[in-house]
């Protein structure tokens, strides 16, 4: 099998004394939807936040393998944005928009890092400058018809309905041109009828080449999509596999239900 | 009309404020004579002013709830204020600003010289208000210290013209390359600051530079100040007082408009969507690509920028400078214009300048009560339209049905 997309070796973090985190393994494949799960407090958001750099990891290493055959990048140690500029963007669970900004606006932003005009561009208006915002509206335009907002572009984010956000987020997400997509919980607060669309939608993010990488709690939404599933539990891994031999693993079984007293 | 409920509070808001004044307006003493006197008629008017105002503002109160109430039941269609429509429409817009332009640039020949130089001091604090408005409205950096780039845009040309005689014009992109170098100065310690912390070190960022102005004799004359700048030349010509300030009205406007056309078409490109976005959601911004440091920095340094232009041409307005004119106060109007305009809105701001540089000066009748005045105006703004006097509108684009169709 080819090189994996993202390949995390034996990452830790730890705060203060506190172990969130121990000596995680994980892998994505290309093409791949893998999941990350847990119950809560697993320490999977700070699995996000260690890969994204947010966090700076106490322990481990984060390659990331451009899918087009580059050289590996080490990620551990580079700022959100520098990660976000090598391929890799994300979703947040407690939803980050820009609430001020219009929807286009929101996903012009994800553009930012593919674009390099400043501010004497800015006030001369050039010619590369001209094209790249004609460019930034129109891909932006198009991410917001592929998740459905397209009828929403000058819409305040702050105005927009939950599930809607949720997409939004997922739209900026898109506009950085990222290879591996990290999504955190993004099913969150949905209802049935929208979470089926986000599985859709999921989908057919996977088939236009991108890898996706999640965290969700909603096991339906997880077994239906992913290929492979990490099961984490006090920031360590207990399980990984397919979705049916994750879900019958007796550890995963204890960790979410607890033990059997009769055992 | 008024229920139960809206007089009572009324009544108890007159007795509080009743009691408050008591001593200040209803007794005065007089030691001489060795009497006192009791103007009970002061407590009737104030009572019956807290009552009346108190009343006006419960009743507004009741309906915006009221309008709220409505809005989310879906009721009504918030209908777009006419000062919006004008802002967003470029048919209404630019015969607007057009006929603003005529308008100030006869100004000067039809009202006194006084007028004019009023008129200069409003339009700088224009300018000042739209390069503060780069760092507090549109990146979201509160910034306390801000007089402290105007200052050293002031100091560098008057210390330039005096040491070496250096004009007007060639201290202008100096005093403003200066002052952008002391707003990157700034901005290195505070990148990873936010809100309440960052105005603290802005605010001691501020007065350090006022202080180091007032107490290094040698290099600035320290309280003293320097006098006897020159002012604006006009192709190495003298002029006279008076035509010198009207050079000064004019270069003013050209200022200005420059401005408005910077600041206009920044905050639409990738940068002012960056300050934005970096205002909104500091992590999420990061998150998505965006250069923090970088962002920040130049919002600190091009906010500067404007500051030391205006600080030039205030120390060749006046052409005469010493520390007292670098106050906080100066940065709290400023930052007043800004907030009162309407954050990140380029007409609020200007709106808000006039209002707070010209209402004090034609309220000069009212002498003693027009700083109270004034505050009064603050507050109820503050009460009645938090978002500022011309709330900031984003851009919005328009597309095509098709697909494929342009942007815009």
């Amino acid at each position: 099998m080819s090189r994996p997309v993202l390949q995390v070796d034996k990452l830790s973090m730890e705060f203060g004394g506190i172990r969130a985190m121990c000596e995680l393994d994980l892998e994505v494949h290309k093409g791949q939807i893998v999941a990350l799960i847990g119950p809560n407090g697993a320490g999977k958001t700070t699995f996000f936040n260690c890969v994204t750099g947010i966090y700076r990891p106490t322990g481990g290493n984060v390659f990331l393998n451009p899918p087009n055959g580059a050289k590996p990048i080490r990620l551990n140690g580079l700022k959100p944005n520098q990660v976000t500029e090598k391929g890799m963007a994300r979703t947040f669970q407690n939803i980050r928009l820009f609430q001020k900004m219009t929807v286009l606006e929101n996903v012009m932003i994800g553009r930012h890092c593919r674009t390099s005009s400043y501010i004497f561009g800015a006030v001369f208006r050039t010619r590369s400058t001209l094209r790249e915002e004609r460019e930034t509206v129109e891909k932006s335009h198009l991410i917001l018809q592929k998740v459905g907002l397209a009828n929403a572009v000058n819409e305040l984010a702050e105005n927009l309905p939950y599930g809607a956000q949720r997409r939004l987020e997922i739209a900026r997400a898109l506009a950085t041109e990222p290879f591996l997509l990290l999504l955190d919980e993004p099913a969150a607060g949905m209802n049935p009828q929208e979470t089926q669309e986000l599985d859709e939608l999921i989908n057919r993010i996977r088939d236009e080449g991108h890898s996706i990488l999640l965290i969700e709690h909603d096991m339906k939404l997880v077994m239906s999509l992913s290929d492979k599933i990490y099961v984490v539990d006090y920031g360590r891994k207990i399980a990984e596999g397919s979705p049916r031999e994750v879900s019958s693993d007796p550890a995963v079984i204890k960790a979410y239900l607890g033990e059997d007293i009769d055992a | 009309m008024f229920s139960f409920e809206q007089l009572k509070k009324s009544l108890l808001v007159s007795l509080w404020f009743a009691f408050l004044t008591f001593p200040l307006l209803v007794i005065k003493v007089d030691p001489i004579e060795r009497t006192v006197l009791w103007r009970w008629e002061n407590m009737a008017f104030v009572a019956i002013g807290s009552f009346l105002i108190s009343l006006l503002v419960h009743v507004f109160y009741k309906q915006q709830e009221r309008r709220r109430v409505r809005r989310a039941a879906g009721g009504i269609v918030e209908s777009e204020p006419l000062i919006q429509v004008i802002l967003k429409e470029p048919k209404y817009l630019y015969p607007m600003s057009i006929a603003v332009l005529l308008c100030s640039l006869v100004f000067p020949h039809l009202f006194s010289t006084y007028q004019t130089n009023i008129l200069i001091t409003a339009l700088m604090y224009v300018m000042l208000g739209l390069g503060l408005n780069i760092v507090v409205g549109l990146a979201g950096l509160l910034d306390l210290g801000y007089v402290a780039f105007y200052a050293v845009g002031a100091y560098s040309y008057a210390l330039l013209n005096y040491h070496f005689d250096v004009s007007f014009w060639i201290a202008l992109p100096i005093g403003a390359l200066l002052a952008a170098m002391f707003g990157v100065l700034l901005g290195f310690p505070v990148l990873r600051l936010r809100g309440d912390y960052l105005a603290i070190v802005t605010l001691g960022f501020g007065e350090i530079i006022r202080l180091i102005l007032e107490n290094w004799n040698e290099f600035s004359q320290g309280p003293s100040g320097i006098s006897n700048i020159s002012r604006p030349g006009f192709f190495g010509m003298e002029l006279s007082l008076d035509s010198a300030i009207l050079y000064l009205y004019y270069i003013m406007i050209a200022m200005v408009v420059f401005t408005i056309f910077v600041v206009n078409r920044l905050q639409d490109s990738r940068i002012g969507r960056a300050w934005v976005a970096l205002r909104e959601d500091e992590i999420a911004c990061q998150a998505m690509g965006i250069d923090k440091r970088k962002t920040k920095l130049t919002a600190f340094a091009l906010g500067a920028t404007w500051a030391g232009m205006v600080g030039v041409i205030f120390a060749a307005k006046t052409t005469f400078i010493n520390p007292a004119s670098f106050t906080f106060l100066e940065s709290a109007i400023i930052l007043c214009i800004v907030v009162l305009g309407g954050m990140g809105s380029i007409f609020g701001v200007i709106v808000g300048a006039l209002v707070l540089i010209l209402l004090p000066e034609y309220l000069r009748a009212l002498s003693d009560y027009r700083m109270l005045a004034f505050g009064a105006v603050l507050v109820t703004m503050m009460i009645f339209r938090p978002q500022g006097v011309v709330a900031n509108i984003r851009r919005s684009y328009q597309f095509k049905p098709k697909p494929e169709s342009e942007g815009r």
